[in-house]
């Protein structure tokens, strides 16, 4: 019992991250109906990016962690948000109303292009981390078994909730949200009220980015190691996630994050580690044959 | 009298397909002038090449004594015409409020407000179901709305294509009187596409055909009705 609370709770950690990931996959399937293949590496980016500025923060002699993570954060989001609007201005928009293959194809090169760029620029080699936010709370224990919840775990679930929350705040209540929605649904039409549809693009795949980059921050601070390989296994990961909740739905992302982590945890802790990505993806294969639309997505039904 | 949009030897291809053949065409304001044509002749093609989507390939749009053919669409879409496209275009997880507001979008709140209330005394079925998702509303309600929306940016020109299409007659009577109130009460401009060549007619001041991507005949509504080669082509069994 106490083994499996402890699961529960790596298994939700771990699922947080893949649902900031998977925000991005839906958002910009959901306005473009493409699957942007480069976002994992945005992800990994993102964390290369954090690992800098904790570095350089650190030979700054800034020893406050709190300030130094909120610094790291903001750093990583921008830069990656950056990074976000140059792969949508370089790759995608020029082939807009292409065939609809040709953006997929440029998305897969754009990942090759990010990976070998950091490669090359930061080193093949795996780079490790000292833990920066180290202890935790001991929750109960049995059968000679402590269930621990670490800060470090504490933190991710929170940051991830508050970011979700300001998230679905901006899409449901604001203008830009409201913009966002109108050319997820007719982009053409959303042009005929004078929305600006290419910004609109634009400022998705920027927000998607600066999540992606928040959650690379997470997996370095919680697994401590990060090479330039990471956004390829974590950005399927997420893609399933998007893809069980139903691709196109902000909820679904979530909630196909917070299965896919679960599932992914509870496989490695009672059946074997080595076939955890198995798991992973048999999933994602049992979902595209028996629920194409996933949980929570919507099979295209509307009135003409 | 200035013409508030005039056309003139505008062409537009879709892929290979040209869908229009050199148009001249020309609405003076606070008239209301209809296109009429059968289906494939490249009168919604026309309507949205006004804004620009497809882009016209020769020719010049002017509007209110501006250039605008190579103007991006979302920045003609500011400059006072709306559109009210074929197939109405509703927005259809949104609500009917939502879908409203997306008609404003860029505008102050408290105008929009304001014009929302107009809208709602224009057509009082949409005040009745502002929280309904635009997915859900029957045809007419759809039209309503699609009309609403394109008002909503308090437009000097508004672009109506086939507001009639699948809708029940007496529906089809509500917004052609809505328009013609409109056009009356605000000196609002509009260029009316449709199939319903009697109807459309007998609503507007001017009307043109087009067959084929090119106009073939121009003049007054009244005078195209009583024209035995319209009535054969157009009106007879057609309505």
């Amino acid at each position: 019992m106490a083994y499996a609370l402890q699961q529960l709770i790596n298994g939700v950690t771990l699922g947080m991250i893949y649902g900031l990931i998977a925000v991005g996959y839906t958002m910009v399937y959901g306005i473009i109906g493409m699957i942007n293949f480069a976002h994992g590496d945005i992800f990994m980016v993102g964390a290369f990016l954090s690992l800098i500025a904790i570095v350089g923060l650190g030979m700054l002699g800034i020893t406050s962690v709190p300030l130094a993570l909120i610094v790291t954060l903001l750093f990583a989001a921008g830069i990656a948000a950056l990074y976000g609007w140059a792969v949508e201005r370089i790759a995608y928009r020029p082939l807009r109303g292409s065939f609809r293959l040709a953006p997929l194809i440029s998305a897969i090169g754009m990942s090759i292009v990010l990976q070998n760029f950091v490669q090359v620029s930061q080193g093949a080699r795996v780079k490790p981390m000292p833990q920066m936010i180290p202890g935790g709370v001991t929750l109960l224990s049995s059968d000679g078994f402590a269930v621990q919840l670490s800060w470090m775990q504490i933190a991710i679930v929170i940051t991830t909730l508050i970011l979700l929350a300001a998230f679905t705040w901006l899409v449901t209540r604001t203008p830009l949200g409201r913009s966002m929605r109108a050319c997820e649904q007719d982009l053409k039409m959303a042009g005929l009220l004078g929305i600006d549809t290419d910004r609109t693009i634009s400022l998705t795949f920027v927000i998607g980015a600066a999540l992606a980059a928040v959650a690379g921050l997470m997996f370095l601070l919680y697994y401590g190691v990060i090479d330039f390989f990471i956004g390829f296994i974590a950005g399927v990961k997420a893609f399933t996630a998007a893809v069980l909740g139903g691709i196109g739905s902000l909820p679904g992302a979530v909630l196909g994050g917070l299965a896919i982590g679960l599932i992914e945890t509870f496989w490695s802790a009672y059946f074997s580690v080595q076939y955890k990505d198995v798991a992973a993806f048999s999933i994602l294969v049992l979902v595209l044959i028996f629920m194409p639309t996933g949980l929570l997505g919507r099979a295209d039904i509307e009135k003409v | 009298m200035t013409a508030l949009l005039s056309l003139s030897g505008v062409t537009a291809f879709y892929g290979a397909i040209q869908a229009l053949k050199g148009v001249e065409l020309n609405v003076n304001p606070g008239e209301i002038v209809t296109l009429i044509g059968a289906n494939g002749a490249g009168k919604s093609t026309l309507m949205m090449t006004i804004c620009g989507n497809p882009r016209a390939r020769d020719g010049r749009i002017v509007y209110d004594g501006a250039d605008i053919t190579r103007v991006p669409t979302h920045e003609i879409m500011r400059q006072g015409i709306a559109q009210s496209p074929e197939g109405r275009r509703i927005f259809p997880r949104m609500s009917v409020y939502e879908n409203l507001l997306m008609g404003a979008h860029g505008r102050d709140g408290g105008e929009a407000a304001e014009t929302m209330e107009q809208v709602f005394a224009l057509f009082p079925r949409l005040k009745e179901r502002t929280a309904q998702r635009g997915g859900t509303l029957s045809g007419g309600e759809q039209q309503m709305l699609a009309i609403g929306r394109a008002l909503m940016s308090r437009p000097r020109l508004l672009l109506l294509d086939e507001p009639s299409l699948g809708l029940a007659p007496l529906v089809v009577r509500q917004i052609f009187g809505a328009i013609r109130d409109l056009n009356r009460s605000t000196g609002l401009t509009v260029l009316l596409v449709e199939q319903n060549a009697f109807q459309a007619l007998r609503l507007a001041h001017r009307g043109y055909v087009l067959v084929n991507g090119a106009i073939t005949m121009a003049g007054a509504a009244a005078d195209l009705l009583a024209r035995p080669e319209i009535r054969a082509a157009y009106l007879e069994g057609g309505h």
